[in-house]
């Protein structure tokens, strides 16, 4: 820490000491200029340039000296001017200056002179630069080097010989600017690259940083070559690129050929890189395989793809330049010549060229599955990726397609896609799935064939099924009932108006969704069940229209397929799930005439009902099912009714708790009482239902009475009475008045007893059943009539 | 006082004048102690052309043997003073044995003379043209009179001058190729070249370019040798690489020098040389020295 300190102390006292030489003779040389005095202002300007030999500065602090000499020599430039037009001759003062015995004192003086000479145009541009150029051999430090180099440049700037410029000669002059400035470019780079080299090696890191400072000064040959009007795409082809290349290959420095290619890319136009695609390119493979050429060729593309974007009218140029294919191929053979560089360097070199596709030629799908071949080959035989950074490349890398055309029918195209995918590990590879679901979602879009639904579950397999080694107790729920409710919206996008087609994906799905083990299945199976059963009802509709013809699909097919899926539910155990699937088929079923399918689902549903179905609550859930489903057949003969009625009343009474007992078997009411046109009207045995409720809720109360010593609420009561005056108005004959009439004084005696405990919601339901009843009577008509008799 | 003063006081006053003394071009030359003088110039082969005259002291008159002109060529060597070598000795006699009461001019004429020798004045050695008033007298000593002239001789541009041209090296440390344009050089001449960085293994912080001035004085066992270096130019600055070119352009004309003498009369030589000086970063040296030719050249218009 000291030592460094130490440093940084000297280097500010160096620093000043040069200032204060530099000062000290520029005070001189002033004088000098003030009185015409050449001789001693070529002494004193000597001598303050002799401050910029120092090897002491960093290249930071050496620039502030530099630009305080810069700006004294801009004063020493108009004194050389006014020289000249008191009669000094201009070729005398360019060799006056070049007596001085230090070269670097003497080159700075000679560049200002030079500036001078090409102005006054007695000798043309060209050769004087031509000799300035060339005399700047001789400072082979490379920090001052460069810095005289840069000063170069800078006089030089205004003064080339370029097309249109006042300073163009008789014949092809722009040549001449172009080589001065690929000659001070060429000299400039090699200092640069050599000022590695220069000093301990312990302090390498240190010179790369202060080496990086100074690699705008070399950039800047290449920024003005870029701005000389005379360099038209010919010259820039034929002349520029080439040398400029060859120097950057040349160097092999790791270090500038990054900054140059990137400059050259930044600094010319995109037009040019265009037509010089290939020879750009070309250098390429020929760089260290250290440079991170991914940067480069990306920061091209992205060029390119602005380019191409800009105007409709380049894109043929992109085509009839092969653009695609040349950067393809040359980012193979970047991979191919960096045989180090890490899979993930690759894969973002693959993403920046998909970019590029997608933007330039988004009517290629062929040029994009190409792109993702090329990083599937680039995989293959590699374990899958652990890198993150890798992964997060792969991710962008098929996100692209995705986003681009949103539209994953696009990309189940992409026969390489899948491919891709396989190399991301399990946990990335379904976050892309999920990625892939939610654009169709977003997108809505609607996948309409088998095939392509097989592609699709192909692409999101990791979330259809374990995949080799998953350790699946580390998944968290939470993700995972993310994921699977993804799957089951996904399911609902697949759709085609044929049923024949529709049937396809449903078996595609299905085979899929039963791979997916006991976790899986309950999310999956049920949008598969309904996106069937919407199939079947369609087909339903259509009945009429397609007689005669042969039917491939019919819904009694579907209904097997339905029944085998849900079997599998079953075995998972899911069954009450399984159970709700089994009466929605049932329900469809019936729709479409199927008796011994409905039946036969029925069946399913009870056998689970019996021999899966063991928790209480969930029996009276499903009995209650089953009992509203099975009301609502129209289809069963009486036999198969018989015994499916049978079997809804006997498992109701059989529920644990009497209350539940007492629910299920009122509603089981129903079951003999269908309110519509065609359906059963058994009031008889309506009524047997509702004196057996109310013998349970009987029981029920003396139950209470024994165990807690005090009646149960009388709701129970209430409901029952509810529903006799539901079949007393829908006209069952078996449901009279005075029944009516002695279950409300039964009710209003429990009310009344000591043993009842009272409850203020049981007695308002009562009281509003009581209100109800009242309003009836007062409604008149025919069911005013009806009531009459009813006191309350 | 006066009396006495007058009794040494020389009686005559004797002064040489040219023809064309007054559009005559004249040197400027360092003197000995320093100071600068102008003196006539001349070549070989010119005619010098004047007029002495002898104006003696008031009232008086010069009793005389013979009055005579002489131009002398000497060579004057430092470390043998006082001893001249004149390798050209013209005489003309101006006046037969007489007395001169009052002033008297005599025209000269050295024609087309004979002066092969540039005057030179060196560390060692002197080489120098006088005219010489002799006024030769009985008793009393001769008076004389001396004028310096300046002599530079001039050469046509040579019509062989050749490029020097040599690969120099340490093995395996530091080769390099040097080229100057030309052997000959005139003195207003300009020195370029380049140097060729062949092999670079060592630090190398500098290159300089030195004009050093070899004058040999004597011969045999009793020569003496001075190296004087006129002229240190940086060529150039820091290491170069394998493969380097270094532009070389000097320009003679802020240098004293002189054309290179050869073997002047047996007695002395100065000639030149160009030593190229690599300067490493522990300060050792590595030069390598080439004769050159300085040529005064004539100017054609």
């Amino acid at each position: 820490m000291t030592m460094i300190s130490e440093s940084i102390e000297d280097e500010d006292k160096w620093l000043a000491e040069g200032i204060a030489g530099l000062q000290h003779n520029a005070f001189y040389m002033h004088r000098a200029l003030d009185s015409n005095n050449l001789r001693d202002a070529l002494k004193y300007s000597a001598q303050m340039l002799s401050e910029l030999r120092t090897s002491r500065l960093t290249p930071h602090k050496y620039y502030e000296l530099y630009m305080r000499a810069f700006d004294e020599l801009r004063k020493l430039e108009m004194f050389f001017k006014e020289e000249t037009k008191r009669g000094c001759s201009i070729i005398d003062l360019y060799e006056l200056v070049q007596h001085a015995g230090n070269i670097l004192p003497r080159l700075y003086l000679l560049c200002t002179v030079g500036s001078v000479y090409i102005k006054s145009k007695e000798a043309p541009a060209k050769d004087v630069l031509k000799d300035l150029v060339e005399m700047c051999r001789g400072i082979q430090h490379p920090v001052r080097g460069l810095f005289l180099r840069s000063y170069l440049s800078q006089i030089s700037r205004d003064k080339l010989p370029d097309i249109g410029s006042e300073y163009e000669g008789d014949a092809d002059t722009v040549m001449d600017a172009v080589e001065f400035e690929l000659q001070n470019f060429t000299e400039m780079n090699k200092l640069w690259v050599r000022m590695q080299h220069q000093g301990p090696a312990r302090e390498k890191e240190k010179r790369e940083k202060e080496r990086n400072e100074l690699r705008d000064l070399v950039g800047k040959n290449l920024h003005v070559l870029s701005q000389i009007e005379g360099v038209d795409l010919e010259m820039y082809k034929e002349t520029v690129l080439p040398r400029v290349l060859e120097q950057v290959v040349n160097c092999k420095d790791e270090l500038a050929q990054y900054y140059l290619m990137d400059c050259i890319i930044q600094v010319f136009p995109d037009e040019y890189h265009l037509q010089t695609l290939e020879t750009l390119l070309g250098a390429c493979p020929q760089l260290q395989p250290t440079v991170d050429i991914k940067t480069v060729l990306s920061q091209l593309m992205e060029r390119l793809s602005n380019y191409a974007a800009s105007s409709a009218e380049v894109l043929p140029e992109f085509l009839q330049v092969e653009a695609f294919s040349k950067l393809s191929n040359a980012i193979g053979k970047v991979i191919e010549a960096q045989v180090d560089m890490p899979v993930v360097g690759a894969i973002t070199l693959y993403v920046s060229l998909l970019t590029f596709t997608l933007r330039v030629h988004s009517d290629r799908l062929d040029y994009v599955d190409q792109v993702l071949g090329a990083c599937v080959k680039k995989l293959t035989g590699k374990p899958k990726l652990g890198d993150n950074k890798a992964t997060k490349q792969i991710m962008a890398l098929l996100s692209a397609p995705l986003e681009k055309y949103n539209d994953i029918v696009t990309a189940l195209n992409l026969s390489n896609y899948p491919r891709v995918m396989d190399y991301l590990d399990d946990g990335t590879n379904k976050v892309m799935a999920v990625v892939i679901i939610q654009s169709i979602m977003k997108n809505t879009t609607c996948i309409s064939t088998a095939d392509k639904v097989e592609a699709l579950f192909e692409l999101i397999k990791g979330l259809i099924r374990d995949l080799d080694g998953t350790p699946v107790d580390v998944l968290d729920e939470e993700d995972f009932k993310e994921e699977q409710n993804s799957v089951a919206r996904l399911i609902h996008m697949l759709y085609n108006e044929d049923p024949e087609e529709m049937l396809k994906i449903i078996c595609t799905v299905r085979k899929h969704i039963l791979q997916g083990g006991p976790k899986r299945l309950p999310f999956t199976v049920p949008p598969l069940i309904f996106s069937a059963l919407k199939l079947v009802r369609r087909l339903q509709g259509q009945e009429g229209d397609v007689v005669g013809e042969e039917m491939a699909v019919t819904p009694k097919k579907i209904f097997q397929l339905l029944h085998q899926t849900i079997e599998a539910l079953s075995i998972v155990p899911s069954s009450e799930l399984a159970l709700r699937l089994y009466l929605q088929c049932a329900e469809a079923a019936n729709d479409c005439d199927l008796e011994p399918v409905t039946y036969e689902f029925f069946t399913q549903a009870f056998i689970l009902y019996e021999e899966e179905i063991a928790d209480s609550k969930a029996q009276v859930t499903a009995i209650h099912l089953i009992i509203g489903t099975l009301q609502r057949m129209g289809i069963f003969g009486v036999e198969n009714r018989d015994t499916l009625t049978h079997k809804a009343t006997g498992y109701s009474a059989k529920l644990l708790k009497k209350p539940d007992q007492c629910k299920a078997v009122y509603a089981c009411a129903h079951l003999f009482w269908v309110d519509d046109q065609d359906g059963v009207k058994d009031g008889e045995r309506v009524l047997l239902c509702l004196k057996r409720a109310l013998r349970i809720a009987n029981a029920a109360q003396q139950m209470a009475n024994v165990t807690r010593g005090s009646s149960g609420p009388v709701t129970l009561f209430v409901e029952i009475l509810n529903k006799y005056l539901y079949f007393f108005e829908k006209g069952n004959p078996q449901i009279t008045s005075s029944v009516i009439q002695g279950l409300i004084e039964l009710i209003t005696t429990e009310m009344q007893s000591d043993n009842t405990v009272s409850d203020p919601s049981a007695d308002a339901f009562f009281g509003s059943t009581l209100r109800y009843i009242q309003f009836q009577k007062q409604k008149g008509g025919a069911m005013g009539e009806k009531y009459e008799p009813i006191k309350v | 006082m006066n009396y006495l003063i007058g009794a040494f006081k020389p009686p005559c006053k004797v002064s040489i004048t040219f023809a064309d003394g007054r559009t005559r071009k004249q040197a400027s030359i360092k003197k000995e102690n320093g100071q600068t003088a102008l003196v006539p110039l001349f070549q070989s082969q010119e005619n010098i052309v004047g007029e002495v005259a002898i104006e003696p002291a008031q009232g008086k008159k010069v009793e005389h043997n013979g009055v005579k002109i002489e131009l002398l060529g000497q060579i004057e060597l430092y470390f043998d003073r006082g001893n001249f070598y004149d390798f050209t000795s013209l005489v003309r006699e101006l006046d037969v044995p007489g007395e001169i009461y009052e002033r008297k001019t005599y025209p000269f004429e050295f024609s087309t003379v004979e002066m092969p020798y540039e005057s030179y004045n060196g560390v060692n050695v002197r080489l120098r043209y006088i005219l010489k008033v002799t006024i030769s007298r009985n008793y009393v000593g001769n008076i004389m009179e001396y004028q310096d002239i300046w002599v530079r001789n001039y050469t046509p541009l040579p019509s062989i001058n050749n490029s020097i041209k040599m690969e120099v090296g340490i093995e395996d440390c530091l080769h390099i190729e040097f080229e100057y344009g030309k052997s000959k050089f005139h003195l207003k001449d300009v020195i370029v070249g380049k140097i060729y960085f062949l092999l670079v293994r060592i630090k190398i912080k500098n290159m300089e370019l030195e004009i050093r001035r070899r004058e040999s004085t004597g011969s045999g066992p009793n020569t003496y040798v001075e190296t004087e270096t006129l002229a240190k130019f940086e060529l150039m600055d820091g290491a170069p690489v394998r493969g380097e070119s270094i532009p070389i352009r000097l320009f003679l004309s802020p240098y004293e020098l002189t054309p290179t003498y050869r073997n002047i009369n047996n007695k002395f030589s100065v000639k030149y040389y160009l030593n190229l000086v690599l300067v490493d970063e522990e300060d050792r040296r590595y030069f390598k020295q080439q004769e050159i030719t300085v040529y005064r050249l004539l100017e054609t218009f």
